[in-house]
């Protein structure tokens, strides 16, 4: 296992080489000077050539690719031309946060998606199935922002059970930290919930048919096991590899969500970047994001293996 | 009632009012996270609300715009306008407890002219040296006169800060500010909150009546609104003029609002590189025609439900700059119909440039069903921001949508965009007559004299249009019923001295 998980790292490595190059020459198509962006309302051209002179903004572009790579290998980031912070500074200050919202809305996502599609699955054509069903669409269907700004309308303003918005660390104060997490969280996991429903209800549905499905029922085992012990488990696997495509979604939606609900993580952070043309911070975010994938995606195929004894002989 | 029971009812009473009230914590809504928070470098506007209650200034601006007395308690020009003596106030405490005093505001405008980050370098470009000429007096010396001097001092270029703290701090000074203003910084997470503190030393903390203040950016207005309604927000900045009739009728909330120093404005593309040939470009009558097919006054109903103003110059009408001899003119399609004609077309083709947001589409979209009645066929060009700030400035437009927040001396809502080769000059409008009018009325100190250049500069600007002036939107506030003390002010800044929370 451990070689096969090295190898699987030595890998990532020209993949994320290869992400870099794309998302750094992306940038510089983009129209729109940094420093322009940066000076806002105050256009003092001394201040504007320095401030390209000191992020080196006039070098060539193949020569700033470099720069930055040799100080990615070192370990630095950057520093974020907005704030004037170090980008690894805030990625370790936003990341926590983001990830907070990541597992949280994933436990509302597999509380709701995965029994929902079990049930819908076992019950399949009952009334119960079309509920299920017809709430997994609705969960599809109806945008984030909208949900957000309904929720906070409904939760916040109406009931006042909830704060609108805001952060707190959980470190800091967690109760108040998951009561400003629920909606958001709740919001982003919806979406995720319909998509796991329906891959766990057609994926038991396939497994239910099985042979050897009918042959623990015929050795007089409860519904019970038969769909937890025999069914589920082999039903898991294509969710897994869903789960791992699904972080993806994840970080997308959180970029909406963030900025509703204004949460400070990581998706707020390359929001507020790309409008101000903060070259390193999205540099540094993308690469950030893009390793967290690859990572998921070597989870998912390390608990595969653990799943299934199977992919244990491949290794 | 016998004299024991009158003597502790007394003291009890006089106990209970010496108890200080609970503690007041004010919670505000800003629409953007700040940048930098470093007076010297600093370049956003929610960071100037968030100094307004942290870092005095040499000279504050009353709601009326006149420049009033903050550390400066007093000023006096030279009879040839090149030196400036102020008289600072005394016994005034920074929040590293150090003394504010002539040696402090030298450093300061030293700091401000010097560090190599500095963007007020500009604002102060006609002050030659500053020195102490006494404990408590400071003498500015110009270059040139220079009648914005005291409106630049007004704002960032005028906050003292610690020099203790600037040297130790360098151009770091944003991570842990020192000024002498009513609030001390406590900490701030970057786009979650800056959190200020009562400084128990200010000079004029009799007037302060709030303990700590929380400035939250949340850019959603409808997220920030329904923050206020819930109560986790006690005051909230830029409203959306269409929740503006719901705040009213909310008997929880408080509504105010001010029409501000800013405008709303076409840049016309009338010599920025090869794009300005084209006839809008060359020939005044189209942009005339253009201005004269536009109903402002309805523009503004639709748009900001009636709470902008209409305007044609670049002050608002209720300005003493304002030019009453050139009024917001009313809608004249004939007229536009017959420039249009005389400039030798039947239709004209414009392109405009126009910012991604849902308020500015929506305006351009009437104005362009407005100037179609006149002859032009007008294509919209949604841009995002930041591109269209370089379009505009590389010349790459013929008709562009851009706003301006606005200066307290009317030098810098003009001089800047429409005298030759100018920092902020994208429409590269160039005439040598507008350039003496306006550098003249900015060497004046003479009130009188200033005006009647800025009118003169006006008609030409009127009859030439480089920049067609749409109007001038106000800056909303809302806030609960329990703050009290607020003034608004056209500056759109947020004062905290006077201003209280009760329960």
């Amino acid at each position: 296992m451990p070689v096969f998980i090295a190898k699987r790292l030595l890998v990532a490595l020209p993949t994320l080489l290869i992400i870099s190059i794309f998302v750094f020459s992306l940038q510089k198509l983009l129209p729109g000077d940094p420093v322009l962006a940066m000076a806002g309302e105050e256009r003092d051209p001394a201040v504007l050539e320095l401030l390209r002179e000191k992020y080196h903004l006039n070098d060539p572009i193949p020569v700033q690719y470099v720069r930055w790579l040799g100080g990615v290998v070192q370990g630095d980031l950057g520093m974020s031309l907005r704030t004037n912070q170090p980008v690894l500074e805030l990625i370790k200050e936003k990341l926590p946060v983001t990830i907070q919202l990541a597992i949280m809305s994933m436990i509302f996502a597999f509380a709701i998606g995965v029994p929902m599609g079990i049930l819908a699955a076992v019950k399949k054509n009952t009334v119960l199935d079309y509920v299920a069903s017809l709430l997994a669409l609705s969960g599809l269907s109806v945008p984030n922002f909208w949900l957000g700004i309904m929720l906070i309308l409904l939760v916040s303003v109406q009931l006042g059970w909830l704060p609108a918005s805001g952060y707190e660390s959980i470190f800091v104060d967690p109760v108040r930290s998951l009561q400003t997490m629920i909606m958001p969280a709740f919001v982003l996991g919806n979406a995720l919930a319909a998509t796991l429903m329906r891959h766990t209800r057609s994926a038991m549905l396939g497994v239910l048919s099985a042979d050897y499905i009918r042959t623990a029922r015929a050795k007089g085992l409860s519904p019970r096991e038969v769909v937890l012990s025999h069914s589920f488990r082999n039903a898991l696997l294509p969710v897994i590899t869903l789960t791992a495509l699904l972080f993806g979604e994840l970080l997308a939606g959180a970029v909406l969500t963030e900025q509703i609900f204004t949460i400070p993580g990581f998706g707020k952070l390359i929001v507020d970047a790309v409008f101000n043309r903060d070259y390193a911070v999205v540099q540094g975010v993308v690469m950030c994001t893009a390793l967290g994938f690859i990572l998921m995606n070597l989870i998912a195929d390390v608990l595969y293996v653990l799943l299934n004894p199977r992919l244990r002989a491949n290794l | 009632m016998n004299g024991f029971l009158r003597l502790t009812t007394a003291l009890a009473f006089g106990v209970l009012t010496a108890l200080p009230a609970a503690a007041a914590d004010l919670k505000i809504g800003l629409q953007d996270d700040a940048d930098v928070l470093d007076p010297a470098q600093s370049r956003s506007f929610v960071g100037r609300i968030v100094y307004t209650a942290m870092c005095d200034k040499l000279v504050d601006v009353s709601p009326d715009l006149k420049i009033v007395p903050q550390l400066a308690t007093g000023w006096k020009w030279s009879d040839d306008g090149l030196k400036l003596v102020m008289t600072l106030r005394d016994g005034v405490k920074f929040h590293d407890e150090t003394t504010m005093d002539a040696a402090a505001v030298v450093a300061t405008i030293e700091r401000n002219l010097t560090l190599p980050e500095s963007r007020r370098k500009s604002e102060l470009s006609s002050v030659a040296k500053v020195e102490a000429t006494g404990p408590l007096e400071v003498t500015f010396t110009l270059k040139q006169p220079d009648a914005t001097l005291l409106a630049q001092l007004s704002d960032r270029a005028g906050m003292i800060v610690s020099p203790k703290a600037a040297k130790e701090l360098g151009a770091n000074f944003g991570s842990k500010p020192v000024c002498a203003g009513p609030f001390k910084f406590v900490e701030r997470v970057q786009q979650d909150r800056i959190v200020l503190e009562k400084f128990k030393d200010y000079w004029n903390k009799d007037a302060i009546f709030i303990d700590k203040v929380t400035y939250l950016p949340i850019p959603d207005s409808t997220v920030r609104l329904a923050n206020l309604r819930s109560g986790d927000l006690d005051m909230i900045e830029r409203l959306a003029a269409t929740d503006a009739q719901s705040v009213k009728g909310d008997g929880k909330l408080k509504y105010e609002a001010v029409v501000n120093i800013g405008y709303m404005s076409l840049y016309a593309n009338v010599g920025n590189g090869a794009r300005a040939n084209n006839p809008f470009g060359k020939d005044k009558r189209l942009r005339q025609a253009f201005s004269l097919a536009i109903d402002r006054e309805a523009l503004m109903q639709i748009v900001y439900e009636g709470t902008a103003v209409a305007g044609n110059q670049p002050f608002p009408p209720n300005s003493p700059w304002y030019d009453k001899n050139i009024p917001v003119p009313a809608r004249d399609v004939a007229k536009a119909k017959a420039l249009v004609k005389q400039a030798g077309f039947d239709r004209v083709p414009v392109e405009m440039q126009v910012p991604n947001n849902p308020v500015a589409q929506q305006m351009m979209q009437i104005v362009q069903s407005m100037v179609a009645e006149a002859g032009f066929d007008v294509q919209l060009k949604s841009t995002e921001f930041a591109t269209l700030l370089n379009e505009q400035t590389a010349g790459n437009y013929q008709l562009s949508r851009s706003d301006w927040s606005g200066r307290v001396d009317p030098d810098g809502n003009i001089h800047q965009f429409v005298t030759c080769n100018a920092g902020l000059n994208d429409t590269k409008y160039c005439n040598p007559e507008v350039d003496k009018l306006l550098n003249a009325a900015r060497a004046s100190t003479d009130e009188t004299v200033r005006k009647q250049k800025y009118d003169a500069a006006a008609a030409i600007l009127n009859d030439d249009l480089p920049m067609i002036y749409l109007g001038h939107q106000s800056w909303i506030w809302a806030m609960k019923k329990s703050v009290s003390g607020f003034v608004p002010n056209p500056d759109g800044m947020i004062r905290l001295t006077g201003m209280k929370k009760e329960g």
